[in-house]
């Protein structure tokens, strides 16, 4: 035994096969993608840039429940609320700071009417931090420019839920 | 002997400087395209694609590192020793260049044909390590101080053994002077007889050339980038460009002593129609290979793993070898005639 691994040893026979071993590799499919060409598929339970979305009647669905505001870990949601004339509760203004944001996933859970989602989008990166505080308008823009893809994972992930 | 004068000497220097950029100007661009090479190896090994953005194949990844490595800020530490700080870079730069001065890429084509030049070549590769030291030592910091240290201990350590690995080619060809040792090859290329030491100079020469897995001066996981954390910008491009320089250097070493530098494997026809140059730059290509190769495989060495195989296996094995090459020779009686 000894012998042989002194053999292996002295006629670098581990180092031989290890060459061997990369040279094959070599010719395998890569595994890389072209990112910005490119891209990887996204799970629909990916937790992406938030969006406020609305009912097809063009209402908001957020009803100022602050649940989201209460769940959040990292404290980055503000909410203000006032009634309508109509005696509805909604929003006069919700804030997301993204900074602080840990995509966490926790306000989509616990939200009763699926208004405050997290969409497939992560391509959000700013020259600013002012760009990254985000107001009830940028996350209606949001909701109404991501609707399609927002509405098509939520109906996926229902039978999981 | 005639004084040379002022004007004679412009002259011989006008008729001789553009031979030097003749030298020059190729093993720029295929250090750069080295670097290329490496990391493309390097990736396709682990089956990534490698820099493949910035022109055909990302042949010009290199170009756009040297051009952003331009416009950075150089740092020059408050109390480093500046003097030597900013000489490091060149001294390195300066002796991986300087060595492809003997360098034959075929039975005419040589700047400066001596008849030392493996020693030349020996002599200045040797001193390459002067420039880590004085890269690490005058940074005036831990980590640089502590890479330079090893590095010093590690490339005299592996020189001793290239030394003797090249005096068992000389004792078959009974020459210093690089033509002849690639036309002593004429029948046989000396990695056939002399494959143990081709072996142990590839090794060595890893170990020289702080390739993996001897990178310890660099270490960047124990020692953050070992001599070269304190620069920066063109600096360190320049320590880089030294590296790859000395990596070719080596490369084209290994390929003049073992794999026949440019002559064809058979002396055939379609063989022998390629030009001589090709040939050599196909070795140096294939040797390169074989370093790229072995980076991406193998760990780094631990230190003492390091002085070990360098000290207790390289060094009496090639000094055995010599005893072998000789007696061999004697006994057969087939030793070099230009000796006697």
């Amino acid at each position: 035994m000894t012998i042989i691994r002194f053999l292996k040893t002295i006629f670098l026979m581990e180092f031989i096969v290890g060459l061997w071993m990369a040279v094959k590799e070599m010719f395998r499919a890569k595994k890389t993608i072209n990112y910005p060409h490119e891209k990887g598929s996204l799970s629909p339970r990916f937790r992406g840039e938030h969006a406020l979305r609305r009912y097809p009647s063009g209402e908001e669905r957020c009803i100022a429940c602050k649940l989201c505001e209460a769940v959040c870990p990292a404290q980055a949601i503000t909410i203000e609320s006032t009634e309508r004339d109509d005696g509805s509760r909604k929003t006069t203004r919700y804030d997301i700071d993204m900074l602080k944001c840990i995509y966490c996933g926790l306000c989509q859970e616990s939200c009763p009417v699926d208004a405050i989602v997290q969409g497939p989008n992560f391509e959000f990166a700013t020259e600013t931090r002012e760009e990254l505080y985000y107001n009830k308008e940028k996350l209606l823009d949001n909701g109404d420019r991501w609707e399609e893809v927002l509405a098509k994972n939520i109906r996926l992930d229902k039978p999981y839920r | 002997m005639e004084l040379i004068t002022n004007m004679e000497y412009i002259t011989i220097l006008s008729s001789e400087l553009y031979k030097i950029a003749f030298i020059l100007v190729p093993v720029l661009v295929s250090v750069a395209l080295a670097v290329w090479l490496d990391r493309r190896i390097w990736g396709a090994v682990q089956k990534r694609k490698g820099p493949n953005v910035v022109g055909p194949f990302g042949l010009l990844q290199t170009v756009a590192d040297a051009l952003k490595y331009i416009f950075k800020e150089i740092i020059i530490p408050a109390s480093s020793d500046k003097t030597i700080f900013i000489l490091a870079p060149v001294v390195t730069m300066t002796l991986a260049l300087v060595a492809w001065a003997v360098i034959p890429f075929s039975n005419e084509l040589v700047l400066a044909d001596i008849n030392v030049g493996i020693l030349y070549l020996f002599a200045v590769s040797s001193l390459g390590v002067y420039g880590i030291i004085m890269g690490g030592w005058a940074s005036n910091s831990k980590y640089p101080f502590l890479g330079a240290i090893r590095s010093a201990a590690q490339m005299v350590s592996y020189e001793v053994s290239i030394g003797i690995i090249i005096i068992n080619v000389l004792l078959c060809v009974g020459s210093l002077n690089l033509r002849d040792i690639v036309n002593a090859q004429q029948d046989l290329w000396y990695v056939i007889p002399l494959f143990p030491m081709f072996v142990i100079f590839f090794i060595s020469a890893l170990a020289e050339t702080n390739r993996p897995p001897f990178d310890l001066p660099e270490a960047e996981a124990e020692l953050v980038s070992g001599y070269q954390t304190e620069y920066s910008g063109m600096m360190y491009a320049m320590f880089w460009l030294g590296e790859y320089a000395n990596i070719l250097l080596m490369c084209a070493m290994g390929s003049i002593l073992f794999l026949g530098g440019w002559l064809p494997p058979l002396d055939v026809y379609p063989m022998n129609i390629i030009p001589a140059p090709v040939w050599m730059i196909l070795k140096i290509l294939f040797m390169f290979f074989l370093f790229a190769l072995v980076k991406a495989i193998v760990p780094r060495y631990r230190y003492d793993q390091l002085m070990r195989l360098g000290w207790k296996i390289f060094l009496p094995f090639s000094l055995f070898y010599v005893v072998l090459t000789a007696s061999f020779l004697f006994y057969f009686d087939k030793l070099p005639t230009k000796l006697f």
